[in-house]
């Protein structure tokens, strides 16, 4: 195991009543790098993430971001968090609160930025992700890729050390999905650390250092994109990219 | 905070099925639909005459029956034209007191319930006495009739003779605006917690991801959304309760029906009632036209469009 990876999972279980949800899963993302997870829905990607984020507690295991371990007792969940950014399928925007105080709202409340410094980022992030025309815009006058862009930002906005997405673009119609991913991708280039849960399998293999498949609640194999795209070792991987394919997403 | 035209910001669609921020009050549904639903046109002429005519009949037919006009019949006795301008200031004058009664009430109501309403969301086992507590109070308060608390408080407290507590006829008030405060909180708490509730977790759940505290989530992203939501039922209360201020009046409070009451006695009819029914009704109107206009808002802003 990757001892000095600035996110270490380690066997981490987490079940829903009587479904168990994640059945052990242990996985190392190092500086810089964009761990992408694959697998159907249900695998547990979703839940992983959440996990990561301390929006859902584990049963048991650990999760070490740094070299500490944050699913301590009396760890300040919500300085953890701050270090973390999360996008969300649903986007999730405050829908009372224009674009521009969507993205500032966390900087001034949490890292107690002044209003003028706050406003200056935000424009600034709106700036690079295309959306500075829309930082007076209220989240339902947007378009969902544009809403997601608007997610990211706001995550961004806090200057995270590693940054989870779930499923981004799901929720989107075909047409506006490459506006998002493509800004996902020059966040990659850039040398954000990322843990994508994602379906875009085509994206995967373009920006993942490493793919993770889960299914049944553990990481059945991981490795670089071409190699479990190309001949990934287990028979549910198989099974999984060949139904992927059937449905014309690869 | 508004963009001007179209679906403004204060539009959203997450709400949890199940919840309705705008289930009636205590005492029902007061936001029914009184202006006809015409569009104008052909339609709204039809509408037009078919009302004259028919409260026309309806006048008519009432102004001839025997019981109308007779000596001592319901002219006489309900609609005296005289008696009404002799005792309508009296009873306005009066009715001043039932303003700053609910006024006061009505800010101390919207402080109190919040505080219910967070107690009652705060999670986990530390926090059980607060919503025990918050929880208990609701059920009481809502259980018990408010002219119980009334005469409880506006008869019991005095009779204590505490220290430091007003005295004198300003002691019949204080305890009137504390007795309603304490009911009527019980209910806009529960409006609240509606609102709270139909916000949806992953808003919550945003806001926590950036950082913010449980208090700040809920200050900054849930209680913003809420509120707005809950403006229609909330108003509709507080037009029960400024109805209710009238119950003040048995604690010999002398507000409007204490008025009221006094004038009937002097000319021996009851025409000051039926004044007294007209100020509470130019009063509430508005606002009852108000609270339906904010629910067909939003009911159009609901259709307008959606997001995810």
């Amino acid at each position: 195991m990757n001892v000095r990876a600035s996110l270490r999972v380690e066997d981490v279980h987490k079940r829903f009543g009587n479904l168990e949800v994640l059945a052990g899963v242990d996985l190392a993302v190092d500086d810089h790098e964009v761990v992408c997870l694959i697998g159907a829905s249900g695998s547990g990607k979703s839940t992983l993430l959440r996990c990561i984020d301390l929006l859902e507690p584990v049963d048991s295991g650990r999760i070490v971001i740094e070299g500490a371990d944050v699913t301590a007792a009396g760890v300040d969940q919500n300085a953890v968090r701050r270090k973390i950014g999360i996008v969300f399928q649903s986007f999730n925007l405050f829908p009372h609160m224009s674009v521009r105080r969507n993205v500032t709202l966390a900087p001034r409340k949490v890292l107690r930025m002044g209003e003028a410094d706050a406003t200056e980022r935000a424009d600034d992030l709106l700036g690079r992700f295309g959306l500075a025309d829309k930082a007076d815009e209220f989240p339902d006058r947007l378009s969902g890729g544009q809403q997601q862009r608007v997610a990211i930002v706001r995550a961004l906005a806090m200057q995270p050390d590693l940054l989870l997405l779930d499923e981004v673009t799901s929720a989107l119609d075909p047409v506006l999905v490459a506006e998002v991913l493509d800004a996902v991708r020059e966040l990659a280039q850039q040398g954000m650390t990322m843990v994508i849960a994602t379906h875009e399998m085509g994206f995967a293999r373009d920006v993942a250092s490493r793919v993770a498949f889960l299914h049944a609640g553990r990481i059945l194999e991981e490795g670089p994109p071409e190699r479990i795209f190309s001949e990934p070792s287990h028979e549910e991987t198989r099974t999984f990219l060949d139904r992927i394919i059937a449905a014309g997403r690869m | 905070m508004s963009t001007g035209s179209g679906p403004g910001p204060d539009v959203y669609f997450q709400g949890t099925p199940g919840v309705d921020p705008r289930a009636p009050g205590p005492h029902g549904d007061r936001s029914s639909r009184i202006l006809f639903g015409g569009r104008g046109g052909r339609s709204g002429w039809v509408a037009l005459s078919s009302t004259i005519a028919f409260f026309g009949v309806l006048t008519i037919v009432i102004v001839n029956s025997p019981g109308w006009s007779a000596e001592g019949g319901v002219r006489d006795q309900f609609f005296d034209g005289e008696v009404f301008s002799g005792s309508i200031w009296e009873i306005a004058e009066g009715f001043l007191v039932n303003v700053l009664i609910f006024l006061i009430a009505e800010v101390l109501i919207l402080v109190l319930a919040l505080v219910l309403s967070v107690m009652r969301s705060l999670p986990g086992p530390l926090f059980a006495p607060l919503r025990i507590l918050a929880t208990g109070y609701s059920i009481v308060f809502r259980a018990v009739p408010t002219i119980l608390i009334i005469f409880l408080l506006g008869y019991g407290m005095p009779a204590l003779e505490l220290r430091g507590l007003p005295s004198g006829p300003n002691a019949d008030i204080f305890w009137a605006i504390v007795a309603l405060t304490l009911v009527y909180s019980a209910y806009v708490a529960e409006v609240y917690r509606a609102g709270i509730e139909s916000v949806h977790p992953s808003q919550g759940a945003a806001a926590r991801s950036l950082g913010l505290g449980r208090g700040q989530a809920l200050r900054y992203v849930v209680l913003p959304q809420a509120v707005r939501r809950v403006i229609p039922p909330l108003l509709n209360d507080f037009i029960g309760l400024q109805k209710d201020s009238a119950l003040v009046a048995l604690l010999g409070v002398s507000e409007a029906l204490r008025h009221a009451q006094i004038e009937q006695a002097t000319y021996f009819n009851f025409t000051p009632y039926m004044a007294l029914a007209l100020v509470y009704l130019v009063f509430t109107f508005p606002q009852v036209l108000l609270v339906d206009w904010l629910i067909r808002r939003d009911q159009r802003r609901r259709q307008a469009g959606g997001t995810a």
